[in-house]
């Protein structure tokens, strides 16, 4: 790990597709994702349910259920590829090179035992260290986390603490080995808005103090605006624009993030009972090969061309920002280059 | 003012918690003193943690939970003394969830049906052609009257829920948290077809949520919660503008507008989330606030009147600061 | 603006198909829920007609022709007059066998819905209601379950007699135990969903509430519970009937005849491995059907 730490880059996934058989044929939730992080930064992926958001990330952590198939030209963390390793390696992996926060704190944390054994047991499954430098570390992190009288804490079972301090605990969790890259799913969904900028807020801290790399899975376009260094923006199982959080939220290419753009009320900027922009139309069903832009059926600006071709990401004139549009293409002046390449 | 359609005054309601086993039960004092006006044809937004007594006082709005005290009028006529009917007639419901608020046994058909028949509606010929009429006017293709709520998409769902509400033309709709389920692209449908309403139908929403661009979107007034009190109540544009009370700040502030070149906001909000068991004492906030004095742990702040509203914070009592000066 | 301008979301056309063609689908697909249904209803309509397809009467007793074997047996002595052989009396037992399904299902049937009715309404009422309610009836589901269910249907039955109305009675007031558990945690499960809520607040009464909100949305777990005490009643009926004290001879019970063949076991096992044999395959089919209901309802509610 020490050699690799040169390298900037800390994840690296290349054509990610995930299968799963289901009743009707073959369901694609997550087709040909591309996407990295670098050490310090946050990688947004924005989507609405159902876009393969969350089985990126599962596939990612090689958590997918059984019966789901993950495919990629590569995946490396920090330089080290994570595909098909095998179990035994991967879980050496999960928790202490990569670790996760997931949307529930209280499914996530086990009932039965104190935070503190559980916060010293994710060091201990990686380390060989005493117990007693667990708890030590355990303390320094849940301080650090913005838990007050941690040391008290520690005995106390996760029933015993609010939904915003359980997800204190989880970060501290995920932190414990000092991974290099968190992959966050939803991690303020359940809570409340003013907890919610807290976490916000400590998860930003702390990544710039430890210099991990995050990917941050959230539908809050708010969230993403506030805390992403770069957006991917997800639709229907694949990337459909990725860019700076500027570059995507100030100059958005594709239709359909102009379209979610439209769709917030905004403070400030929309007035009150304006009407809110809409996306008509509903996802299209990811089972089987489909042909054509995969937002084809929703989009204002569709042509003909739109629902035969296959649509790769287009560069745009900004450097770093891609788009899986075709108008892209007729905008953008350099020679198109496939997926992956750009960026 | 004779406008007002729906009106709680001074309404408490109290659960008794059992402290475990061989304890005395406890008292949990989810509404603790609430006034709250709905207007004809206004949206008042009540915003608030989770755990602030927003779904009780919806529960006691509806006439499904009595208060423990303080009266519920509408009209001008105690709830408690109306009749079932007549209150479902003026005040209906919208949730959440869009999976849960429709019985997955029942057709949609049958859904939207059920308030007609319930309020023993004298002409059930008609029935079939004032559904056809609600569903239409909410946007819901008329092929689905016999279709099953697994069939529909969460969209969808919520417009029956929304024309199920509506079939009796009700003058109040609450609405809690009536977008948070859905999706973006569906919630900004949601929330227009809510102003169309209100403007076709001149209804009055209370709007419990706890998504403040929502809300500011949706509200003429605006109500503040915190541990089962109003601690700010005001008319919305004032009242975002010019926030009063240090909560109000500080749950204006966390709202995150969707501006890259702003940060994530720093709150300086206690985390601890106070147990409503255990009440602080005094201003109920104080442990929170940063702008807590001495005498705030102390003496449980008055309203003050602020405008058309009201505000409970000693920071805004002028008399208070002339006895201590 | 104009409401009518509003685009919906509309489902795709190929669309889902309706609870009713998947619940089929299902159906179909499902093995142990087939093989359940198939036997059920073989022993069902063998029992209805068992006049009309029995070779001989019940009762019947031809002392010269006792102990004839079961026709796939060795001996000269079977007849296809006696395709499954005679009892020790010479009473016909394929005939026995016919009438004693009556019997079984009878009592199956009998005692499943009078515990049901009671568990049901226990159950439904404390999950719905809560409070003092729920328990008051916990104590009762208590004290029930602090009762073992044969001795007590021993000591009945031994004080007011024996008779098929006794039995079924006995066995419906203390089977309804499973209907009270489950049914009440299932309400309190429905009663927590906003669509109760719902219908309180467009004023819908209590009464209605229950029949067509939450009876509805607790059926499936009904159904698997019935089919569970209806197997558990019969053998209880054979259990019983096998201690003398069930149903009494002559009437054709299984568990008569296997108690009645239990001093032939050595000499003649066709007397009680028939009878063993039918209630085996009568338990085991509504068993499997039970589990095939519960398999083919549950992803309806998951998806």
């Amino acid at each position: 790990m020490a050699t690799k730490s040169d390298s900037k880059r800390v994840l690296e996934v290349s054509r990610l597709n995930v299968e799963i058989p289901v009743p009707t044929g073959m369901l694609r939730p997550v087709q040909n994702v591309s996407l990295h992080v670098d050490r310090g930064e946050t990688l947004c992926v924005v989507g609405e349910s159902g876009c393969g958001k969350s089985l990126t990330s599962l596939a990612i952590m090689d958590l997918l259920p059984s019966k789901a198939k993950r495919t990629c030209d590569h995946m490396l963390l920090s330089g080290d590829s994570v595909f098909q390793i095998g179990e035994r390696a991967m879980s050496d992996i999960r928790g202490d090179r990569m670790s996760m926060i997931f949307q529930e704190p209280m499914t996530s944390l086990n009932p039965a035992y104190t935070i503190g054994n559980q916060l010293a047991e994710a060091l201990q499954r990686h380390r060989k260290v005493s117990s007693d430098e667990a708890r030590q570390r355990a303390i320094y992190l849940l301080e650090k986390v913005g838990i007050t009288a941690a040391a008290g804490r520690l005995g106390q079972y996760p029933h015993q603490l609010s939904g915003g301090l359980r997800q204190r605990v989880m970060i501290a969790m995920a932190l414990m080995c000092g991974p290099d890259l968190i992959i966050a799913d939803e991690p303020t969904t359940a809570l409340d808005v003013t907890i919610q900028a807290q976490i916000l807020h400590l998860l930003a801290d702390l990544q710039r103090e430890f210099q991990m790399g995050m990917i941050l899975i959230t539908h809050d376009l708010g969230v993403v605006a506030r805390i992403a260094d770069r957006v991917a923006v997800m639709y229907a199982g694949q990337i459909v624009e990725t860019g700076t959080a500027q570059q995507i939220f100030n100059t958005p290419e594709h239709p359909y993030t102009r379209g979610l753009l439209e769709c917030i009320p905004i403070p400030g900027k929309t007035r009150r009972g304006e009407r809110l922009g809409a996306i008509p139309g509903i996802v299209p069903s990811l089972v089987g090969h489909m042909q054509g832009c995969h937002f084809a059926s929703r989009c204002p600006q569709v042509s003909n061309a739109c629902r035969s071709a296959t649509v790769e990401l287009l560069p745009t004139k900004q450097p770093g920002h891609i788009s899986r549009c075709l108008l892209t293409q007729s905008a953008g002046a350099e020679t198109p280059q496939r997926e992956g390449a750009a960026s | 003012m004779n406008d007002i359609v729906l009106e709680a005054k001074d309404v408490t309601r109290t659960f008794m918690i059992s402290g475990g086993f061989m304890q005395a039960k406890r008292p949990l004092h989810a509404v603790n003193g609430v006034d709250l006006r709905i207007r004809k044809g206004e949206v008042l937004a009540l915003v608030g943690e989770s755990g602030c007594g927003k779904t009780t006082l919806a529960k006691m709005l509806l006439g499904l939970l009595p208060p423990t005290s303080g009266s519920l009028e509408l009209d001008g006529t105690p709830i408690e003394t109306m009749d079932r009917l007549r209150v479902a007639q003026t005040v209906q419901p919208i949730f959440q969830d869009p999976y849960s608020s429709l019985n997955p046994r029942k057709s949609i058909g049958s859904i939207i049906t059920l308030p007609l028949k319930v309020q023993g509606d004298n002409d059930p010929s008609t029935w079939r052609k004032r559904v056809d009429e609600i569903m239409e006017l909410v946007g819901l293709p008329r092929r689905v009257y016999n279709n099953y709520p697994s069939q529909l998409s969460g969209g969808q769902r919520q417009r029956v829920a929304i024309a199920r509400a509506l079939i009796n033309r009700p003058r109040i709709v609450i609405c809690d948290e009536p977008t948070s389920a859905l999706d973006v692209s569906v919630q900004s449908q949601i929330l227009n077809l809510l102003q169309d309403l209100r403007e076709e139908l001149g209804l009055a929403y209370l709007v419990i949520s706890h998504n403040l661009a929502v809300v500011e979107h949706m509200a003429t007034r605006l109500a503040v919660m915190y541990l089962g009190r109003i601690v700010e109540e005001g008319d919305a544009d004032t009242l975002f503008r010019t926030p009063k009370h240090p909560y109000s700040k500080a749950l204006l502030e966390s709202v995150l507008t969707p501006d890259p070149s702003l940060g994530v906001p720093d709150t300086h909000l206690g985390a601890a989330y106070p147990n409503p068991l255990d009440m602080p004492s005094g201003c109920r906030f104080h442990p929170r606030c940063v702008n807590a004095m001495p005498h705030c742990s102390a003496v449980a702040p008055r309203k003050i009147p602020v405008g058309d509203g009201h505000v409970e914070c000693h920071l805004y009592d002028e008399n208070e600061g002339k006895l201590a000066s | 603006m104009t409401i009518d301008t509003i685009k919906t979301p509309v489902t795709s056309e190929s669309g889902e198909p309706s609870p009713g063609a998947m619940l089929r689908k299902r159906v179909f697909g499902h093995w142990g829920f087939m093989i359940g249904a198939f036997v059920l209803i073989a022993i069902f309509l063998m029992a209805i007609f068992a006049p009309y397809i029995s070779p001989g009467d019940p009762f019947d007793q031809v002392l010269s022709r006792k102990l004839v074997p079961p026709i796939w047996s060795d001996s000269a002595k079977a007849t296809w007059d006696h395709p499954l052989g005679t009892d020790h009396l010479g009473r016909d037992y394929m005939t026995r066998l016919f009438y004693g399904a009556r019997i079984s299902l009878l009592i199956g049937f009998g005692a499943m819905l009078i515990s049901g009715v009671i568990g049901t309404t226990l159950g439904v009422l404390a999950g719905y209601y809560g409070g003092r309610v729920d328990m008051v009836v916990n104590f009762i589901i208590t004290t029930r379950l602090s009762m073992p269910v044969v001795l007590v249907a021993l000591a009945v039955v031994s004080i007011v007699g024996s008779s098929l109305t006794v039995v079924i009675w006995v066995l419906g007031l203390l089977i309804w135990d499973r209907f009270a558990v489950v049914m009440r945690s299932a309400t309190q499960q429905v009663r927590a969903l906003d669509f109760v809520t719902s219908a309180q607040a467009l004023g819908c009464s209590t009464p209605r509430i229950l029949l067509t909100e939450v009876m509805p949305n607790i059926t499936n777990h009904l159904i698997v519970i019935a089919t569970l005490e209806m197997a558990h009643a019969i053998l209880l009926e054979a259990a019983l009937s096998f201690l003398g004290l069930g149903v009494q001879p002559p009437e054709p019970s299984w568990g008569l005849m296997i108690s009645e063949a239990k001093g032939m076991i050595f000499f003649d096992p066709w007397l009680i491995t028939i009878p063993g044999l039918a209630l085996f395959a009568l338990v085991l089919s509504i068993n499997l059907l039970g589990d095939g209901i519960r398999d083919v309802t549950a992803p309806e509610n998951r998806n």
